[in-house]
């Protein structure tokens, strides 16, 4: 837990559900989640691709409408997004027609800050990651970890209550990776903020956060609950802990049965899955 | 990480250009190639003309470049020159403006509203492979002047690629762009004006490109059919009146200002959208 001194960024999902297609032939996505993220905390979501984890990302910002259910942040029901619950994606999050500045600039330009203001609040922020001297380069100039620490800085400057990220580090190597779980957890320990985090890998998921749940294929539901209950802070060195590989296996039990039933489900044909998803 | 930016090569968009070569000896060898391939062809042209070579192609109707050269130094130091040639880029940039600024807001509005989509596109489309040309007899029937059905017949050349390429625009704005921008705040005007308009611009800009080329090829047509000014006249009083030179003067200016036109619409698209370009601004 992080020493926040606002206790904001509470979420409460309650029967979420969600569907596309109609009652017969639709494709159930997400099933029966009730779940609850406390302040500040970083919450991790495992699950296979494809299980609706992302979904479920874009439920709690709010431009996906749930079929059943609702959510709630500080107690707020959810019907749109809104600055208060910052997104980052995997790739193609910033706007590539917009200086790396602009890209910062924006959320404070939304809420009309003026220029001079907004730009020495981007300028400070920018320093914070390392990225000072870049704050005039388009995006497509940037490597891909200096793209998502753009975005991160971007979402930041709104000081938003929940961050959403959807597998922000996927696309980069493995140093890179690293590199960038430091400073997120660097970050989360400056802001406070609530942190849901969505990822495949394993290793992410108890490096970075308080807790972990695990998601089954599709129709996603909440299978597993795991505390993480390795020390912080959190350095590449306790990966290799006995606390650390207790956890792993313990959130391998739950993962690997749901991966493989996913492969098999997907080998088989789209018409079972289809099949598969409503039993 | 090293602090270098790393210029990732994505296939990006389509508007974006490729890296220059560096100019070195072998650029220089590569100018040298294509003047002298020019001076090969003017050369192939005036000797086929001299000898009055008859082998499918009739060269002895086809004036010789050097008359051609006389010829075009005679029309552009004539008093008519400037007629032809104002006339002619009058209608152009009056066709070509109205097409743009019908188009690109049609267009963005096709795409963002399925009502509109619905109403508009069924109409348009079934207007769409009627070629500005086939237009030609009734615009003059539509119009008081044939001025008029001239700048007319070039909105239409211009109208629907432009039209075409902002809903393909528009509509291949990435999702998460526009859900990101949501997620920072930005209301429905501010997601227009700050992520579609800008998001949409490098396929306007093609389509501006493309709808200044077609422009031009219904300007030319329909100056030979009803015009009384322009180069597309200029081409065609020149066969009846037997000039045959200046026939290719104006094949050559129609080339030359259509070549220039397309040049700066593309020209402008760059220095507006300084983040296809490679480099940027960032220093």
């Amino acid at each position: 837990m992080t020493s926040s001194t606002f206790p904001r960024g509470a979420i409460r999902i309650r029967n979420a559900n969600l569907s596309f297609g109609s009652d017969a032939t639709g494709i159930d996505i997400l099933q029966n989640i009730s779940l609850d993220v406390l302040p500040g905390e970083f919450l991790a979501i495992l699950g296979p691709s494809g299980c609706g984890k992302s979904t479920l990302l874009g439920a709690i910002a709010g431009f996906i409408r749930l079929t059943r259910g609702e959510i709630f942040v500080d107690l707020k029901l959810v019907q749109k997004p809104d600055a208060d619950r910052g997104i980052v994606f995997q790739d193609h999050n910033l706007f590539p027609w917009k200086t790396v500045i602009a890209n910062v600039e924006f959320g404070l330009k939304m809420r009309g800050v003026i220029k001079a203001e907004r730009r020495q609040i981007a300028k400070e922020i920018l320093a914070r990651i390392g990225l000072s001297e870049f704050w005039r380069h388009y995006p497509c100039e940037l490597s891909g970890g200096m793209q998502q620490r753009v975005n991160l800085a971007r979402v930041l400057v709104n000081r938003p209550e929940v961050l959403l990220m959807d597998e922000p580090f996927g696309a980069l190597d493995a140093q890179t990776r690293l590199q960038m779980q430091e400073m997120l957890l660097g970050l989360w320990e400056e802001y406070g903020m609530t942190v849901v985090f969505v990822t495949h890998d394993v290793d992410e998921a108890i490096l970075l956060s308080d807790r972990v749940l695990i998601m089954s294929r599709r129709p996603g539901r909440i299978t597993a609950e795991i505390p993480v209950s390795v020390g912080r802070p959190r350095t590449l060195e306790l990966t290799t802990s006995a606390e650390f590989q207790r956890v792993k296996r313990e959130c391998l039990e739950y993962v690997r049965p749901e991966t493989d039933r996913a492969a098999v489900v997907q080998n088989t044909g789209r018409a079972s899955v289809v099949i598969q998803a409503k039993i | 990480m090293s602090a270098q930016p790393i210029a990732i090569n994505k296939t990006r968009d389509t508007n974006a250009r490729p890296e220059r070569r560096p100019r070195g000896r072998g650029s220089l060898f590569r100018l040298v190639h294509r003047g002298a391939s020019l001076a090969l062809f003017i050369g192939l042209w005036q000797i086929a003309c001299q000898a009055k070579l008859h082998f499918l192609i009739n060269f002895g109707n086809v004036p010789g470049p050097v008359a051609v050269a006389g010829a075009f130094i005679e029309f552009v130091q004539s008093p008519d020159a400037a007629r032809h040639i104002g006339a002619s880029l009058i209608r152009i940039f009056s066709g070509f403006g109205i097409g743009a600024i019908l188009a690109v807001p049609i267009g963005i509005w096709i795409a963002r509203s399925r009502a509109v989509e619905d109403t508009l596109l069924t109409s348009l489309e079934i207007l769409r492979p009627i070629p500005a040309v086939a237009w030609i007899p009734l615009s003059i029937l539509m119009f008081a002047t044939a001025e008029q059905s001239i700048i007319y017949i070039c909105f239409i050349g211009a109208f629907y690629p432009i039209l075409l390429s902002t809903i393909h625009g528009v509509k291949g704005i990435d999702r998460r762009l526009l859900n990101a921008a949501q997620s920072l705040g930005a209301g429905r005007w501010e997601i227009f004006w700050e992520v579609i308009l800008p998001g949409a611009f490098p396929s306007i800009v093609t389509g501006l490109s493309i709808g200044m080329g077609t422009c031009w090829f219904s300007l030319i047509t329909a100056e030979m059919m009803a015009g009384q000014f322009g180069i597309g006249y200029l081409t065609w009083e020149s066969y009846t009146l037997q000039n045959y030179p200046q026939i290719v003067v104006g094949m050559v200016l129609i080339g030359l200002l259509g070549m220039l036109s397309s040049l700066m619409v593309r020209k402008l698209g760059s220095v507006l959208m300084p983040w296809t370009r490679r480099g940027g601004t960032a220093g």
